[in-house]
């Protein structure tokens, strides 16, 4: 409890923003765990978009810096995060299935220098598409699962590795089916790479069948969606479902239907690294649908 | 709430524009538009580009659209008319629309087809 009143006024001293989300409609905060037991604090820190092996300077001529400062900045955190999550587009893809996995080994080396005990990965489809996960599952192992942690219940959802951008039927029946394991007040979050609401199909910001998911897990009380794909910080609710978009570590991408083309925004000389950066994800205690959300730059050291 | 104003904006332009996506039957689609006299319109698509790439369309008349894979799959997903289709290869995948409202449309591949997929669009223009 100690260090998390400290991280709090670190945060407070540092002048980061934090964000308070209450996906809620004002569950009890004694509401039982995914385990039925007392809820716990801790945070995580979600990085997303690295898209290793991008090359475009005009739009970020630090392309092969970027990733290595974020890993600075996550090991410079006071407080160390109980895990890291990469919420996919992990490499930028390519065609040539040898050079995704060069790419892959040099993006897993970079990473290897976290200071953490765990990171969890997930493929986008700039990792998974093109060989429907063949190379990431080389790398990184299964593209979906789940897994406990001090009390809430996390799920991995694939939507990538269909070139279709589809979670599929199989994957469904498997979540349907883990699902029905847990309580409805149980505390459940969503990693995954592509909304799972149409955001903005004009621009393939949706997953085909991503409604059906959503679907299942609506029974449930408290469950929040963290996401990556669009390449800035983006909050929407569907129904009492909190989804929170995260930031790219390469380039920016304007908000949605905000601009003719769906195109990478221009590196900034005045402000470098303006529109990337990572979040850390605090699991408060006082409800099991509360997160509270902090935005981090990456800075130019 | 914000994705339900924007879904039913999107519910509600799609059903304006009466727009008639019978993919599975194309076959069908084709010989009755044939029967009708509606105009085929042939489109053609490759790693990274469709051809033709901007189609110009009348206000209230109806066109089939005929697609076809050079390379491999393909998506052909045009959200503001509610319309999408499977692009595959040696298949023909048939649209039908019915345009009843003038403007700018866009279309994408919604199938990742390699390092160009994102740049894979086209539009279809409505005028008067």
């Amino acid at each position: 409890m100690a260090a998390h009143i400290n991280r709090r006024d670190f945060l407070r001293l540092a002048g980061l923003g934090g964000v308070v989300f209450a996906s809620g409609l004002g569950y009890s905060a004694s509401a039982a765990t995914s385990k039925g037991g007392n809820l716990e604090e801790f945070y995580w820190v979600q990085l997303s978009d690295t898209h290793w092996g991008f090359e475009g300077p005009p739009v970020n001529p630090d392309a092969k810096g970027t990733l290595r400062k974020a890993v600075q900045e996550v090991n410079r955190l006071p407080h160390k995060p109980d895990f890291v999550v990469f919420t996919g587009d992990l490499t930028h893809t390519t065609d040539d299935p040898a050079e995704r996995r060069k790419r892959m080994t040099e993006f897993r080396d970079i990473v290897a220098e976290l200071d953490v005990r765990m990171v969890k990965f997930m493929p986008g489809e700039h990792d998974a598409a093109l060989d429907r996960g063949k190379a990431f599952r080389e790398f990184f192992g299964e593209p979906s699962y789940a897994f406990e942690h001090k009390g809430i219940h996390f799920i991995v959802l694939d939507n990538v590795s269909d070139p279709a951008a589809m979670i599929g039927d199989v994957q469904l029946a498997w979540l349907k089916a883990h699902l029905a394991k847990l309580d409805k007040d149980a505390r459940i979050v969503v990693f995954t790479h592509r909304p799972l609401f149409d955001l903005y199909p004009q621009w393939d910001w949706a997953t085909r069948d991503g409604a059906k998911a959503v679907e299942l897990l609506m029974p449930f009380a408290n469950v929040t969606v963290f996401y990556g794909h669009i390449h800035q910080e983006h909050h929407q609710m569907t129904g009492h479902i909190a989804h929170h978009a995260a930031k790219s570590l390469i380039f920016p991408l304007p908000a949605p239907g905000s601009a003719p083309k769906r195109q990478p925004i221009p590196w900034n000389a005045a402000e470098p690294y303006k529109g990337l950066g990572f979040r850390s994800v605090e699991a408060a205690a006082e409800s099991p649908s509360k997160y509270e959300l902090t935005e981090y730059p990456v800075s130019k050291a | 709430m914000k994705m339900s104003t924007r879904n039913l904006v999107i519910r509600s332009i799609a059903s304006a524009l009466a727009v008639v996506l019978l993919v599975g039957a194309g076959s069908l689609v084709f010989a009755k538009a044939k029967d009708k006299g509606e105009r085929v319109i042939s489109i053609k698509v490759k790693r990274f580009e469709y051809s033709p790439k901007e189609i110009t369309l009348k206000k209230g008349v109806p066109v089939v659209l005929e697609l076809k894979s050079l390379d491999v799959p393909h998506g052909f997903n045009l959200p503001d008319l509610g319309v999408r289709a499977d692009v595959l290869p040696g298949l023909t995948a048939r649209v039908r629309i019915v345009p009843t409202q003038t403007g700018r449309f866009v279309f994408h591949c919604d199938i990742f087809c390699g390092t160009g997929h994102e740049e894979l669009e086209g539009a279809i223009v409505v005028k008067e």
